[in-house]
């Protein structure tokens, strides 16, 4: 009976949580986080990562406050865990269930859904980023490089910035969201078709 | 035994990150064209949500478990440098179709080449880091 129970459990949470489940289970992250003394914020182990590398040396900056930064660190092996996690036992039946739309414009760009996922679960474009393509590392490292450099000049990514920023009512915020869309719109609408279309 | 604890939330905000499919390049592609509600949705509640659990645990003076109440320091306002840098990361986030949370969780994953990209977010790290001075704060 018990078993039977367990099962059913993973069953239910490995279908795709609706986007309404999802944005109550960050919101409970965020709870907990805040709850446990810390601020959500991803970004800040990018410039913990320079601090190991040495990067302190350099620059006053790249100092890390360590005993009050070790929780980041130890919270983002967590999530990647929490990836380990749901690919081994919770991986849901299909692929992620996109718009036809977006299929149909991202097949005229020669990338089949969700086939142009080595892994098949329409999680990352494996056709465009992989190791054999020099034009695919050279523009997740692009991608990666502005990822890194925008959130620490805007001093929070979307954890600090989208959830825990907004969700304090904060103005400085909301416009570095608005900053986030326009960057996004401006790459996905205007440059993205120069690469890859 | 307090670093157990993030732990097993990070291993629950990977969780909900695969399960959300907020870690997928293609639903955040979806979203800069407007063609789902999907990831909307997702923040909405996130903040909507988010934002009233705040603000009771403000009011009501809640404790956290080092016994302080919830604060929140403010950035400085500048315009300008919110916009830009915005616009940088939204760069970046379109076109690897993953902001840092993610990248760890899809690193959980197997997709390897999201090591490329975390490279490539420390470089840029470290690039403001040395340009900082220059720019608007």
């Amino acid at each position: 009976m018990e078993t039977t129970l367990t099962l059913g459990f993973v069953e239910l949470i490995s279908q795709p949580w609706h986007w309404s489940v999802s944005g109550a289970a960050i919101a409970l992250t965020l709870f907990l986080l805040t709850w446990m003394g810390r601020s959500f914020g991803v970004s800040m182990t990018f410039k913990d990562t320079c601090g190991l590398f040495g990067a302190e040396k350099i620059n006053d900056f790249f100092k890390v406050d360590w005993p009050n930064e070790t929780w980041r660190m130890v919270f983002v092996f967590g999530g990647l865990a929490g990836g380990v996690i749901a690919g081994l036992y919770l991986r849901s039946p299909e692929a992620a269930a996109i718009s036809q739309s977006t299929i149909s414009h991202l097949a005229d760009w020669g990338l089949s859904y969700p086939e142009g996922d080595s892994k098949g679960l329409g999680f990352v474009p494996t056709d465009f980023f992989n190791f054999s393509s020099v034009k695919g590392i050279i523009l997740a490292l692009l991608g990666g490089f502005l990822v890194g450099f925008g959130a620490r000049y805007a001093d929070g990514c979307t954890s600090g910035h989208a959830i825990t920023g907004l969700s304090h009512l904060q103005v400085s915020s909301l416009i570095t969201v608005i900053g986030f869309f326009i960057g996004g719109l401006v790459m996905t609408h205007l440059l993205m078709p120069l690469m890859f279309g | 035994m307090k670093n157990i604890a993030f732990f097993a939330v990070g291993i629950f905000f990977g969780i909900t990150m695969t399960k959300s499919e907020a870690i997928s390049w293609f639903r955040i592609h979806e979203m800069f064209r407007f063609e789902s509600f999907h990831m909307y949705g997702i923040i909405g509640t996130a903040v909507v949500l988010g934002a009233i659990i705040l603000q009771v645990m403000k009011r009501t003076k809640m404790k956290t478990w080092n016994g302080n109440v919830v604060e929140y320091t403010p950035m400085p306002f500048n315009l300008a440098r919110h916009l830009i840098s915005g616009t940088i990361f939204g760069l970046g986030w379109a076109l690897v179709g993953c902001c840092p949370g993610p990248m760890y969780v899809l690193v959980g994953h197997g997709y390897w080449i999201i090591l490329v990209v975390i490279a490539g977010a420390v470089l840029g790290t470290f690039s403001y880091g040395l340009v900082k001075h220059k720019l608007p704060h």
